[in-house]
């Protein structure tokens, strides 16, 4: 294949994926409410978003399920991997399924399965259930990139440091944690993507007193397309883009 | 090793206990649910019953199920038509871009699909840019209708899940050692042959994960044809919901989503088959 | 035993290990004195690399008992015990500087900044790298990880020093200076040096005490000469460098210091030496008995038809060159007896005699000097 042609089909490709994007920026600049025409640039649209307080009430609801989701689905994540990974113990392929099916399942059964069980439990749903389902679909990704990590450098370091004379608990301070620390920040933050973007499984789980962005967002949309939609949608890629630059970083600096 | 401590137990036990209670658990509850009856008062009863299941092949639904495969099936071959040579391409680009052209891959991989099928209502819509170009163009004298018929469904399949293709078959073909591709060459395999017999068969797991990553979301997203498709039951994803929110039939919901986890499962057994048939050609 | 107790520095009773229903060390006995260096001598799957690892606590042995030090070792976690290992990769921090990885030791030992950085110092000074305590692991080339990795073990001057095959991932110049200088390290420090190798050019040339194993087995332990002139096994024979092994009958035995043999075709009268350990089960042959004779290649002496006496000629084996192969130092023959048996044949030059030419097909006569073979039973 010629570099004309290699060059083409993958501008083609990268335009498919990304001009939609870019002229959803671009509009969300746009001085008119309807038309397609340019109509010179404005910030109304954001002016409008920021003042409407219904907005910033979701918007904090859904960055707390996501911080709070985020953080725990790390710490129980980081922790299996290193435990995966450092020893054997009875029924570990079985857990070795159940988190394949974690990532693999379609996210709307488990979104039903979510709403059996906590219907069957008698929770209510609201935030509380949508922040353990949200730990839950977060947690195979934080496993696998801090697994991966694991499996990056040597098995003989974590044995180098008890050779020295670290005890288990320095060993994990000392050694494995420094080590392991940009894949755990890296699964932070996709976990926090994730849980922002989430709408399937959310729109399952959480109850009508609890509302989050993507749902918001989703029934605004629903409605028909309007500039503040536009600067919402433009926000919510920002910050995606921004947190997901920040952890490719992080696990890049591997080599 | 005998001295296992406090850290193994505890968090060996804390995940166990979270994956059986959160996956687990959900799991033989759906699965229960749909071998019960529709009840009115709570949302299933008694008898068992496999009546859920004989109601997927009444037409009515059966037809839903038909077209959702086959329009989940078309947009997988059309991201795998994509996809590959795409990723192919980016992994025998040089180093010094394919960092940066990788990660174009991966945001979209990362962002919300709500917000991009959102972008694509824009392009789509009658008065779109799509439309405004092509007039303009002269190509079409009427604006063309796009948005809510099934086009625009696949279309957004395609947009929203072709990076979930893109980046396991990256995967395997970085992976892939040139020096096969230079031996079956040297051993006179013409470049189509090398290919076909060479490096599709190394890259299968790559393929099979990818076509997982796109048909079985396929099958769910049920928000592409809310928003793109009017509105119309298309996927097996707006069955269910429909199931569980109107028509609040959960047990035939549930006996839905037990045949897409069946889909899935199948899949992955395909998939396993084919790393370890890799995994045997590849030294120790 | 003559030697008391405390000149023992690792005893292994009846150690056993292992994986699933692998056996990886097969009852293994094992004394080690007190600052020898010792290597640990087989093909991979042996067991050298899972005994170490038994050394060093990393794994524990399904059956049996380690004592270092004279004390036992069961239940003691690799951070209690009295040894450091050098890992054949090294296994340098990667998120820690030169100085840091050696300082590890002494910092976990609680010492103070003053002396933990003395002692850091001293022994990056052992290895000559004082200049780079400040740079990554993945700054330094090969040979100075494997420096690294020396002064980080000895740091905390181990009692025994375990070393897994560290010059593997060298190449060939640099394995060879640092054999010299690792072997100088241990003079210098004194303490006990295990190590493992698959190389027994290595295993010779640096070791005081050469334990050779096979499937989990010790098979010979000895000095380096006593492994490389009297092998106890065919095993060790052919395993510790080159050998021909030619089967033999035994005629008749005296007793002890002569044995005849009928060797192809040949009668034979084998002495006993006083020279090195030889006779090990000379005794025991009797008449009948079929035995190997086994001879070094360098041991092997060929002549030209036109160098020996027509008379003697029954002196000697005839042989026919098939292949001569030129290596510098010395010129290689591969023959062919009579019997269709293939032995190889080392000769050196030297200044009298600059005429080693063998053509292929040539006729030659073989012989050894008497006493230079190895007699052991026959194995299957």
């Amino acid at each position: 294949m010629n570099r004309v042609f290699k060059f083409s089909f993958m501008s083609v490709v990268y335009s498919f994926l990304y001009l939609p994007m870019i002229v959803l920026i671009v509009y969300s600049f746009n001085n008119s409410t309807y038309s397609l025409g340019w109509k010179g640039v404005t910030l109304s649209w954001y002016n409008e978003l920021f003042s409407d307080f219904s907005l910033w009430e979701v918007a904090l609801n859904s960055l707390t399920v996501a911080g709070i989701s985020a953080t725990f689905a790390t710490a129980l994540g980081s922790m299996s991997a290193v435990a995966f990974y450092r020893y054997s113990f009875r029924g570990k392929d079985f857990l070795y399924g159940l988190i394949y099916i974690l990532i693999m399942a379609p996210e709307i059964v488990m979104g039903i399965s979510f709403l059996i069980l906590f219907v069957s439990l008698n929770i209510p749903l609201g935030f509380f259930t949508l922040l353990l389902a949200h730990i839950t679909f977060c947690l195979p990704f934080v496993v696998v990139t801090v697994y991966s990590r694991m499996t990056g450098f040597d098995r003989n370091i974590i044995e180098a440091a008890k050779d020295l004379g670290a005890s288990e608990f320095e060993c994990f301070r000392l050694v494995i944690l420094p080590l392991l620390m940009p894949g755990v920040v890296a699964g932070w933050l996709l976990s926090f993507t994730l849980s922002m973007d989430d709408v399937i499984i959310s729109f399952f789980v959480t109850g009508p007193e609890f509302e989050i962005l993507p749902l918001k967002i989703y029934s605004l949309v629903r409605m028909g397309v309007k500039p503040e939609i536009n600067a919402l949608c433009t926000i919510l890629f920002g910050f995606t883009l921004a947190v997901v630059m920040i952890a490719q970083m992080l696990l890049k600096e591997k080599k | 090793m005998n001295r296992d401590g406090l850290f193994k137990r505890v968090s060996v036990n804390a995940i166990a206990l979270w994956l059986v209670l959160f996956v687990l658990a959900p799991s033989v509850l759906v699965l229960a649910s749909s071998l019960l009856t529709r009840g009115d008062a709570q949302l299933v009863r008694a008898p068992l019953t496999f009546e859920n299941y004989r109601r997927i092949v009444d037409p009515l639904y059966l037809d839903i199920f038909l077209s959702s495969f086959y329009l989940a099936a078309l947009s997988t071959l059309i991201c795998l038509m994509v996809g590959y040579p795409f990723a192919y391409l980016l992994a025998r680009t040089s180093p010094r871009y394919r960092r940066n052209l990788l990660l174009m891959v991966v945001i979209p991989f990362w962002t919300s699909s709500l917000v991009r099928t959102y972008a694509m209502i824009i392009i789509l819509k009658t008065k779109g840019l799509l439309n405004s170009l092509l007039l303009w163009a002269g190509v079409i004298h009427e604006p063309l209708t796009i948005l809510y018929t099934d086009a625009a469904v696949f279309v957004g399949l395609v947009y929203s899940l072709l990076p979930f293709m893109v980046l396991p078959i990256y995967a395997s073909v970085e992976k892939l050692d040139s020096r096969l591709m230079e031996a079956a060459r040297d051993l006179g395999a013409s470049r189509a042959a090398t290919f076909v017999r060479v490096v599709i068969p190394l890259t299968m797991p790559g393929i099979i994960a990818g076509s997982m990553l796109v048909f079985l979301p396929a099958l769910g997203m049920f928000y592409i044809p809310d928003l793109l498709g009017g509105a119309k039951t298309l996927l097996i994803g707006n069955l269910i919901k429909n199931q569980f929110l109107s028509a609040r039939d959960w047990p035939f919901g549930s006996a839905a989503s037990v045949v897409l986890t069946l889909v899935m499962a199948v899949m992955l057994l395909v998939y396993y088959k084919s790393v370890r048939a890799t995994r045997r050609q590849e030294p120790a | 035993m003559l030697l008391p107790m405390s000149d023992t520095i690792i005893e292994l009773r009846s150690v056993s290990k292992s994986f699933g229903s692998l056996m990886a060390l097969k009852n293994v006995e094992l004394r080690v004195e007190r600052g020898k260096f010792v290597t640990l001598l087989g093909p991979s799957g042996c067991g050298k690399t899972t005994l170490l690892r038994l050394l060093a606590g990393f794994d524990t042995p399904t059956s049996g008992e380690i004592f270092i030090n004279g004390r036992s070792m069961a239940s003691l976690p690799p951070e209690k015990r009295p040894v450091n290992t050098v890992f054949q990769s090294y296994a340098l921090f990667p998120h820690m500087t030169v100085f840091d990885n050696v300082a590890f030791g002494p910092k976990l030992k609680g010492l103070g900044r003053k002396e933990m950085e003395r002692q850091a110092l001293e022994a990056l000074e052992m290895v000559n790298l004082v200049d780079l305590a400040g740079r990554r692991p993945n700054q330094l080339s090969g040979g100075q990880q494997q420096r690294v990795a020396i002064a980080r073990a000895v740091v905390n001057k181990p009692l025994v020093l375990l070393l897994d095959e560290p010059l593997n991932a060298l190449d060939y110049k640099l394995r060879k200076a640092m054999q010299i200088e690792l072997k100088q390290l241990q003079r210098k420090l004194g303490i006990t040096f295990i190590f493992v190798t698959h190389d027994q050019e290595e295993a010779l040339s640096m070791s005081n005490q050469v334990v050779v194993m096979n499937h989990g087995c010790i098979e010979q332990v000895g000095e380096p000469r006593e492994i490389y002139e009297s092998p106890r096994n065919l095993f060790v024979a052919r395993f510790v460098g080159e050998i021909n092994v030619l089967d033999a009958e035994v005629l008749s035995s005296n007793g002890g210091g002569v044995l005849e043999v009928a060797l192809e075709g040949r009668k034979m009268k084998l002495h006993k030496t006083s020279n090195g350990h030889k006779a090990n089960g000379w005794k025991a042959f009797g008449p009948g008995d079929r035995v190997h004779v086994l001879v070094r290649p360098e041991d092997l002496r060929v002549y030209r038809r036109e160098d020996i006496e027509p008379e003697d000629a029954s002196d000697f084996f005839p042989a026919t060159v098939e292949e001569a192969i030129y290596k510098g130092a010395t010129v290689d023959l591969i023959v062919s007896l009579a019997s269709g048996g293939r032995l190889s044949a080392s000769q050196f030059f030297n200044e009298d005699d600059d005429q080693l030419e063998f053509y292929r097909g040539e006729q030659v006569f073989l012989d050894w000097v008497q006493g230079w073979e190895v007699v052991l039973p026959h194995e299957s």
